[in-house]
């Protein structure tokens, strides 16, 4: 087939189901909803295993094609297109399998929820403004779908939309991400002022021309390009969630589980990353750049982690795990290793949608419960999301044997980054050696976080009791999906999975269990099977261009030969975080309550997150707030209005009576004064003229 | 044919109808108001069809006025009428939301009802000639007669504190209308034509050009509105009933902008590149002070009303850009801004309609039993905060990217409305639409019938379509802004024509 013709469906599939399901889900019904959606993504799914590995094995060679034009005025000039290369074919598999797989798990996890054509239209828009996104030819594209992606998302956070919790948080994520966005623009702005374009294929030639260009912006002198990739990182920190912007995601959980496995975990805040690696071309000609990128990268892997250690609700551990592993895919980019980025993008995708689907069948299981203080012993009642569980922790902590070369995906793609951040660092990279040191750590930090959750979960003694589930059960209307006006009449219906009066953890569905089995392969084998065309020998033929590194960064590559303790410091870290949480979580249970209980002074500021929501509220809201209040009070009535018209009218109330019938609504003669006005004064005008 | 007249002069033949139906028809009978309704709403439709004639036999490459007439009128002045790729497009903008406006005051405009729907046709009439009358003193008529019916309509039909609103709206125009006439009178007696294609090749001494710019500008700043001179919007806004609002926003408020775009830039060069800065200013003190006062507001309508003053300020901004993308993005703006704020302001007036309160604290809840308005009202909040597939996103981008290239920290400020028009718009959705019905009296309220959605529909399909498909609109307006934009670089001797 056509290769243009394959990436249309794959991109317009998704969006004709959003549109039947949303435009049409409630006269076809559920399941007709369900079915269009899920079909179109399955489809979608495997066209685009199809591309892929054309790509990889068959030689197919990248192209544009334009399907009409958006926005043409003078020199900027934006089409709508589908741009094919490296880059794009792999967010194509992992955008498309994982929201397939999503799609499907939704079935069972959604079963009870009265808006489900709603639901899915959502999931199936985001695919699609997702891959509008990945493969767009310019800057406006790009930011189309970037902005999409973030509809979505909020609509999704939202989707329980008579929670409160739920309605703070969507607002949260759109506005944070605009925050960003707010950066994108501007260096969209500056892209075109410097270079005359947004087309990528032609803005790229021409950037190392335009390398010692300055400009004044904001008050500072710049280089251009170091300008406009520090203003479009800004972009890329409040979709990935990185440092300063990152306060949207862990309160994005507040979305359903598929949701935080596709959207905020797999996909959509890889975005980022995506697009760093896109303006490689770009960034490699900006070094300052490439170290607040590095730097932000290493910062927000590190702090994430400390505060993902303390957590207690299995989906914010997750959500800030996933936060700190874009802080990976970042300094990775930041030291020149883009391919290292994507590869862990990849790899993450499946091991980091596989930890969330999983945390959702025991949250599915557990009758909503997210609180891991209140969970135990599950391993003997959902033995197969233990399994599946197991094997994403184990791929996201990075075991595997180093000299072997074999291991779980997320060894391969970690490694990667830790090996480039160290040679970077070698190479001259001032913050090389900073985000090397700070992987290390954070291999050490992952690894405790996420066996925690392993055992917090599945080992150890039962928290929890058959009436806490029940009393659970019957009260999740207050957080779980039920438009009130549904709920009353769906109870009955949706206690089919429940009816049996003891109320015990369960195992889910098939249509759960599937999705998790197909991402527990891709966990295991995902970094086995492509690290030679990611990262390895074939590296340069996968990715045939698509990735630019200028010639200094390339020094070592092909031979890796690392000292030992290069070789083998993250997988003994990684180890001995396992052991630590095996210590604290199994062999001494108990210990981690503790510790927490002494509330030392730490733990709170891990716990609190760095307190970054209080400080965002004491400082940006309340000013907010308090300038709005003041604009409009003082400024616009005091005064705006009260020197100016309130002042006048005032002013002709005291200088005559008249001005008492002025209030008295007789508005036809004011209309008339008006009219004999403008009349009076334009004959008095002609007339003077012709005089 | 003349076409622009007829366009311009059809609406009256509405109202020559609705008269002979008051005269001779029972006053204030049902039938009476009834048939004054249709009436309206047909020649509304007869218009809309004229304008889509004139537009389809619009040549785009031309970028002159077409469809010129000329003729001599009385006291030695001449009927001039012509548009341009600009102007055609206000008067379908015109044409396009008046039969919106007529049905959406089927309902709920009970009292005196043939009066109003007069007022409004002859508001079309004036407001259609404002943008077609290329002679000076026929513009100055067009543009000052056009306050009559709107004030009328907010001060007979407007809420409680109407009069107030409407003396208010009254008095900020008078003011600049004034300095406009004596400005006009000026340039006539100095130049001795009044045809405004005549007077955009005459170069102006500069030192003239500053103090006639100033006396357009306090017209046309009023009209916009800019800060600091907005204040009469939002109590208009208020006031007024829905569809006075959804005119008020839609296309009123795009004269100013129409003026500055036919006046200050052709006409006053080096005046408008004097006065860019002070125009920046304002228009990014705008968009930062009231994006952060209509986050303060309790009433639906007065945020909406504040909302659209930031998006002037775009405008503003974009026009005195002085660039291609700068002239495209205000124009498009304009246009945009006339679909989603009248969209907005309809969404305002359905539940105000069904509850009679602006208030925001009174809502919550509605998605519950209004599924459908909810996701109405969601793409217009969507296409207000200027999402990308949204008409408003393709304004905004290039506004921006035009003053960025004159202007950065005008642009940096005004790309910081992007945030705050989220923060005021997202908040405002949450409040009314999402969350659980807390209010009782919420608890029967209906979901959008079938001439709510008819009316919605147009709206949602202009502003996806404008989204998607921009250059539908480029490719009628780029030939008359490259002109534009020409003209005004070789005035002022730009960097780049």
């Amino acid at each position: 087939m056509d290769p243009v013709a394959l990436v249309t469906v794959i991109l317009f599939g998704p969006l004709i189901g959003a549109l039947v399901a949303g435009l049409f889900g409630r006269q076809i019904g559920d399941k007709a909803a369900m079915t269009v959606t899920t079909g179109f993504l399955m489809l979608s799914a495997a066209l685009s295993w199809v591309v892929f590995s054309q790509w990889t094995w068959g030689g197919l060679e990248p192209f544009t094609h334009v399907y009409a034009p958006f926005i043409h005025v003078g020199e900027f000039q934006s089409n709508w297109a589908f741009r094919l290369d490296g880059l794009s074919a792999v967010m194509l598999v992992v955008v498309t399998t994982v929201s397939s797989l999503v799609h499907l798990y939704s079935w069972g996890y959604m079963a009870e929820d009265p808006a489900k054509p709603r639901f899915f239209a959502y999931l199936s828009l985001f695919t699609f403004a997702m891959l509008s996104l990945i493969s767009a030819a310019d800057f406006m594209q790009l930011f189309f779908g970037w902005e999409g992606v973030g509809l979505a998302s909020y609509l999704l956070i939202g989707f329980w939309h008579h929670k409160a919790t739920a309605n703070a948080a969507s607002i949260k994520a759109f506005v944070v991400n605009r925050v960003g966005d707010f950066g994108f623009a501007l260096g969209i702005m500056t892209v075109f002022w410097a270079f005359g374009t947004i087309d990528f294929a032609t803005l790229f030639p021409l950037i190392e021309a335009g390398v010692s260009r300055t400009w004044e912006f904001a008050g500072q002198d710049w280089q251009l390009v170091e300008l406009a990739c520090v203003l479009l990182f800004v972009g890329a920190m409040g979709k990935s969630a990185q440092f300063f912007l990152h306060t949207w995601l862990p309160d994005a959980m507040e979305g359903p589980t598929p949701v935080s496995a596709l959207i905020h975990a797999a996909t959509m805040v890889t975005a980022g990353v995506y697009m760093v690696c896109l303006l490689s071309p770009m960034f490699e000609y900006a070094p300052v750049a490439k170290n607040i990128v590095t730097v932000i990268g290493a910062v927000t892997a590190l702090f994430a982690a400390t505060v993902g250690l303390t957590q207690n609700d299995i989906k914010r551990v997750i959500a800030y795990s996933t936060c700190s592993q874009l802080g990976y895919m970042f300094f990775a980019a930041g030291v020149g290793a883009y391919d290292a980025a994507m590869f862990h993008l990849f790899t993450h995708a499946f091991f980091k949608a596989l930890l969330f689907l999983g945390a959702g069948s025991v949250i599915h299981g557990m009758a909503h419960e997210q609180d891991m203080r209140r969970y135990g012993h599950l391993m003997p009642y959902m033995k197969w999301t233990f399994v599946v569980m197991t094997i994403g922790t184990i791929a996201i902590t990075g075991l595997g044997i180093p000299y072997l070369e074999w291991g779980f995906a997320g060894f391969y793609s970690k490694d990667a980054i830790i090996h480039a951040a160290y040679e970077a660092g070698g190479a001259g990279h001032p913050m090389g050696y900073f985000a090397f040191a700070v992987g290390i750590l954070v291999a050490g930090l992952t690894a405790f976080y996420s066996w925690r959750v392993a055992f917090f979960t599945f080992n150890g003694t039962a928290r929890w009791t058959s009436e806490d589930l029940e009393h659970h059960w019957h009260n999740r209307d207050h957080d779980h999906g039920h438009d009130d006006a549904h709920a009353v009449h769906d109870h009955s219906h949706s206690e089919h999975a429940h009816s049996d009066h003891e109320y015990k953890p369960h195992e889910s569905p098939w249509t759960m269990r599937i999705p998790l089995i197909v991402l527990a392969i891709g966990a295991i084998g995902a970094g086995f099977a492509f690290h030679h065309q990611f990262i390895g020998e074939h590296s340069s033929e996968f990715w045939r261009g698509a990735i630019f590194k200028l010639p200094a960064e390339h020094a070592a590559e092909g031979g890796h030969s690392f000292p030992v303790w290069v070789m083998v410091t993250p997988i003994l870290v990684s180890v001995l975080g396992l052991l630590v949480a095996a210590y604290m979580y199994i062999w001494r249970e108990g210990t981690g309550a503790k510790l927490a209980a002494k509330q030392g002074l730490l733990y709170v500021f891990f716990y609190n997150k760095w307190f970054f929501d209080e400080l965002y509220n004491a400082t940006f809201v309340r000013a907010a707030k308090w300038l709005g209040d003041l604009f409009w009070k003082g400024g616009d009535q005091k005064i705006i209005d009260g020197y100016g018209p309130d002042g006048v009218a005032a002013l002709s109330v005291r200088f005559g009576k008249g001005a008492g019938r002025l209030q008295s609504g007789y508005v036809y003669h004011y209309a008339f004064v008006m009219l004999l006005g403008v009349a009076g004064l334009l004959t008095f005008a002609l007339w003077a003229w012709a005089a | 044919m003349p076409l622009l007249s007829l366009i311009t002069y059809a609406p009256l033949l509405g109202v020559a109808g609705i008269l002979l139906v008051r005269l001779f028809g029972k006053a204030d009978s049902a039938a009476g108001d009834n048939a004054s309704r249709w009436i309206a709403f047909a020649t509304t439709l007869v218009t809309l069809a004229l304008s889509v004639l004139l537009v389809a036999q619009f040549d785009p490459k031309n970028p002159g006025f077409q469809f010129v007439e000329e003729a001599p009128w009385f006291a030695g002045l001449y009927y001039r009428m012509g548009v341009d790729g600009i102007s055609v497009l206000f008067v379908l903008l015109t044409a396009f939301l008046m039969p919106l406006c007529i049905a959406a005051s089927w309902k709920s405009i009970e009292t005196r009802v043939p009066e109003y729907m007069m007022a409004f046709l002859l508001l079309e009439t004036l407001v259609i000639g404002v943008f077609c009358a290329l002679d000076l003193v026929l513009f100055y008529a067009f543009f000052e007669f056009g306050l009559v019916p709107m004030f009328l309509i907010i001060g007979i039909w407007g809420g409680q504190r109407r009069v107030y609103a409407a003396f208010k709206f009254f008095l900020y125009t008078l003011l600049g209308s004034v300095l406009m006439l004596a400005a006009i009178l000026f340039m006539i007696g100095t130049t001795g034509t009044s045809s405004i294609p005549e007077l955009m090749t005459h170069h102006f001494d500069p030192n003239v050009q500053t103090w006639l710019w100033l006396a357009f500008f306090a017209s046309f700043a009023v009209k916009m509105p800019m800060w600091p001179v907005h204040t009469w919007l939002p109590d208009a806004h208020v006031e007024a009933p829905t569809a006075g609002s959804v005119f008020l926003a839609g296309i009123l408020l795009k004269m100013g902008g129409y003026g500055f775009l036919r006046f200050s830039l052709p006409m006053f060069p080096n005046a408008s590149d004097l006065f860019a800065p002070l125009v920046f200013g304002l228009s990014a003190i705008a968009v930062v002070y009231t994006s952060l006062v209509a986050f303060r507001q309790t009433d639906v309508k007065k945020l909406i009303a504040y909302s659209s003053v930031a998006h002037m300020g775009l405008v503003t901004m974009g026009i005195f850009s002085g660039n291609a993308q700068g002239e495209q993005g205000a124009i498009y703006q304009m246009l945009s801004h006339g679909l989603i704020s009248g969209a907005l302001f309809l969404c305002v007036g359905v539940i105000y309609d069904r509850m009679h309160t602006r208030e925001i604290k009174f809502y919550g809840g509605l998605v519950t039993r209004m599924p459908v308005y909810a996701a109405v009202f969601m793409l217009f909040a969507m296409g207000n905060v200027g999402l990308p597939g949204t008409s408003g996103f393709v304004g905004e981008i290039l506004t921006m990217v035009g003053v960025y290239q004159v202007s950065t920290w005008t642009a940096i400020v005004a790309a910081s409305g992007v945030i705050l028009s989220a923060v005021y718009m997202l908040t405002l959705y949450r409040a009314v639409v999402f969350g659980t019905i807390t209010n009782p009296k919420l608890e029967t309220i209906t979901d959008l019938n079938w001439r709510e959605i008819a009316i919605f529909a147009p709206l949602i399909v202009g502003t996806l379509y404008l989204g998607l498909q921009p250059n539908s609109v480029f490719d009628l307006t780029s030939a008359s802004v490259d002109q534009l934009v020409q003209v005004y670089q070789a005035a002022i001797g730009g960097a780049h024509p």
